[in-house]
């Protein structure tokens, strides 16, 4: 490794960034590309991201079934109902147009369900996250979303109908980015 | 909290001399000065050190003149007399193990650098331990080439430095409430560092991978226990955003995201992700929770605002502050600190009665772009209540608002984003505390 870059290296460098856009600025900068190729399945493990671009899982699961994961690794600190408990972190309830300081919960707040699968697979449990399969966190979303009244206990939560389920406050949020 | 002990026969003669020399350079109400003063006559340095009564009459050799002391050592610590100078954790959570904040002590600090050790933090499942040679960065998503760099390939890239400011959208979140909290500027500000951050841009390392043409947004995912994630729009990534290893010069604190993270210049801290290990491209935001649930403000009209990135233009004095007690009367210099977002600071105002009249503050050189800048300006308190308060303008001329303008324009329901006018109200005993006007 013990390349010295000439002058006449930078100089030209120098020439291609004055008369050549963005990415040739920058190998003035003298980027050393030491990246290493990565395949999609090489990171299945690592990229968490859930999202309508990024495909969800395998798996599925029902309310009905994620009842028990929620009872044993939810309720402890978001409530038996979901109502809060002793983390304060209410799941369940609200309403943005009726309450004069709304709760915001997963039911009245959150704009979209995939987020729901992203965050409990990558953050949940506080105490032990990443700790939950992929079927373990579509029981147990199935079941935040029935306690919430918007699916029944027996609706299957999969990779395609959390992505058509439609959240209440969908429509309740403005982008600022495009004001940036 | 003391300011300054003073002895009362030297500063009145200092208070005589002061009230000759300065009655045509009031310049607003309630004892502001200006800020030329202290040049212009030359006594500003005597009328504060002719006053401190510390060192009493005994001028003998002290103890530490006669015997010689450690060597040297492998990481200097601060002096054992400035260990009161901490950050704030408060008390762990134990259901939200690591999480929590801890905030700058500003009040303590001078200068415009915030040492490694007292950078405010954030917390959403504590500090990883993360060992360098085990650490991935990857980029995929929309790309022509994902790819991966491991900790000693980064290292060789070239790095520039910026030194800016970085604060959390939650700052002084409590002056939203209908009641003043009565805390210190740390309590209640103290989530704003700035820092000489060193790192690769992060355009060098899109360029490497091919961001493909349909691609607008990035996600940032870090290496913690809650993977936090934040989507960022690509203009701003390949804008001014870095991919940091250094902070004033050494490697990232654990706590500020060791071995690698972001660095998102004028954006909510939140933006910064820590412990950096993912950028995905991708056409639109990934909606994690912390850009949905969580740093997303409701309005009076139910709606929320989502991706309110750039910080606002605010400043607040740090000294006179929350909780301090003043102990004579006498010249003071009012200081604090003042950023923006969007660019540079241009002028801090300065109000010692509830913003009735206002002078503007001397700002220390250098103050850049989306860096803090300190300002000061002399204050002669005789005893009387004041109302300090500070006003920033930035250089794209926005100027901070008042609370009242602020919550004319978010509503009651907001948290984050707080950048108005503060109060530190002197009371006549020389009591400061938080209040509005």
């Amino acid at each position: 490794m013990s390349n010295v870059i000439s002058k006449s290296a930078l100089a030209w460098a120098l020439y291609f960034a004055l008369s050549a856009p963005l990415a040739v600025a920058q190998d003035i900068l003298g980027s050393p590309q030491l990246g290493n190729p990565v395949t999609q399945m090489d990171l299945s493990e690592l990229d968490l991201i859930a999202s309508k671009e990024s495909v969800l899982p395998a798996g599925s699961g029902t309310a009905f079934q994620g009842r028990e994961i929620y009872a044993a690794k939810c309720a402890s600190c978001h409530g038996a109902e979901g109502l809060g408990g002793a983390a304060r972190q209410p799941l369940v309830g609200g309403n943005m147009k009726t309450e004069e300081a709304p709760t915001r919960t997963v039911g009245s707040y959150w704009p979209h369900a995939s987020t729901l699968f992203d965050y409990v697979r990558r953050a949940m449990p506080a105490n032990a996250p990443k700790s939950l399969s992929n079927t373990e966190v579509y029981q147990v979303i199935a079941y935040v979303l029935y306690m919430n009244g918007l699916i029944d206990q027996y609706k299957v939560i999969n990779a395609e109908t959390l992505l058509t389920l439609k959240m209440p406050n969908a429509g309740g949020f403005i982008d600022m980015s495009a004001s940036d | 909290m003391s300011i300054r002990e003073t002895n009362r026969a030297e500063l009145s003669a200092v208070e005589s001399e002061l009230e000759s020399a300065t009655t045509d350079l009031m310049v607003a109400g309630n004892g502001l000065i200006s800020r030329r003063l202290l040049l212009g006559l030359g006594l500003g340095g005597a009328g504060l050190s002719a006053a401190s009564g510390a060192l009493g009459a005994d001028f003998s050799m002290p103890a530490w003149s006669k015997q010689p002391g450690p060597g040297p050592s492998g990481y200097g610590q601060p002096s054992r007399f400035v260990a009161d100078i901490q950050r704030d954790p408060g008390r762990a959570n134990p259901l939200y193990p690591g999480g929590g904040a801890s905030r700058t002590p500003l009040h303590q600090l001078r200068g415009t650098i915030t040492p490694n050790g007292l950078h405010f933090e954030r917390h959403h499942a504590g500090v990883p331990e993360i060992d360098p040679a085990a650490h991935a960065l990857f980029i995929n998503g929309l790309v022509e080439r994902p790819l991966v760099f491991d900790y000693e390939s980064l290292l060789r890239y070239p790095m520039i430095s910026r030194t800016q400011f970085l604060e959390c959208s939650g700052n002084s979140g409590a002056l939203f409430r209908d009641t003043a909290v009565d805390g210190t500027a740390q309590s209640i500000n103290g989530l704003v560092s700035c820092a000489e951050w060193t790192g690769i841009p992060l355009s060098v390392l899109l360029d490497e991978a091919g961001v493909s043409p349909e691609a607008r947004w990035v996600s940032a995912v870090g290496a913690d226990a809650a993977s936090m994630g934040r989507s960022i729009p690509l203009k701003k990534a390949v804008d001014d955003v870095l991919v940091a290893l250094f902070q004033n010069g050494e490697p990232l604190r654990p706590e500020q995201g060791y071995p690698v993270r972001l660095f998102v210049p004028g954006w909510e801290g939140n933006v910064s992700v820590k412990w950096l290990t993912q950028i995905k491209l991708s056409k639109e935001p990934s909606q994690f929770r912390d850009e949905t649930s969580k740093y997303t403000d409701t309005l009076a009209d139910r709606s929320s605002l989502q991706f309110t990135f750039p910080m606002g233009v605010k400043s607040i004095i740090t000294s006179p502050s929350g909780k301090m007690q003043l102990q004579t009367h006498g010249l003071y210099q009012i200081e604090g600190l003042a950023w923006s977002g969007a660019g540079s600071i241009s002028k801090v105002e300065i109000s010692a009665d509830g913003g009735a009249t206002w002078a503007e503050a001397a700002i220390d050189a250098q103050a850049g772009d989306k860096s803090l800048a300190r300002f000061r300006l002399p204050w002669r308190w005789q005893g009387n209540s004041a109302q300090l308060i500070s006003r920033a303008t930035d250089n794209y001329g926005n100027i901070q608002p008042t609370r009242n303008q602020l919550l004319a324009e978010k509503g009651a329901l907001a948290f984050y984003h707080f950048n108005a006018q503060q109060c530190w109200e002197v009371s006549s005993n020389g009591e400061v505390k938080n209040t509005y006007v």
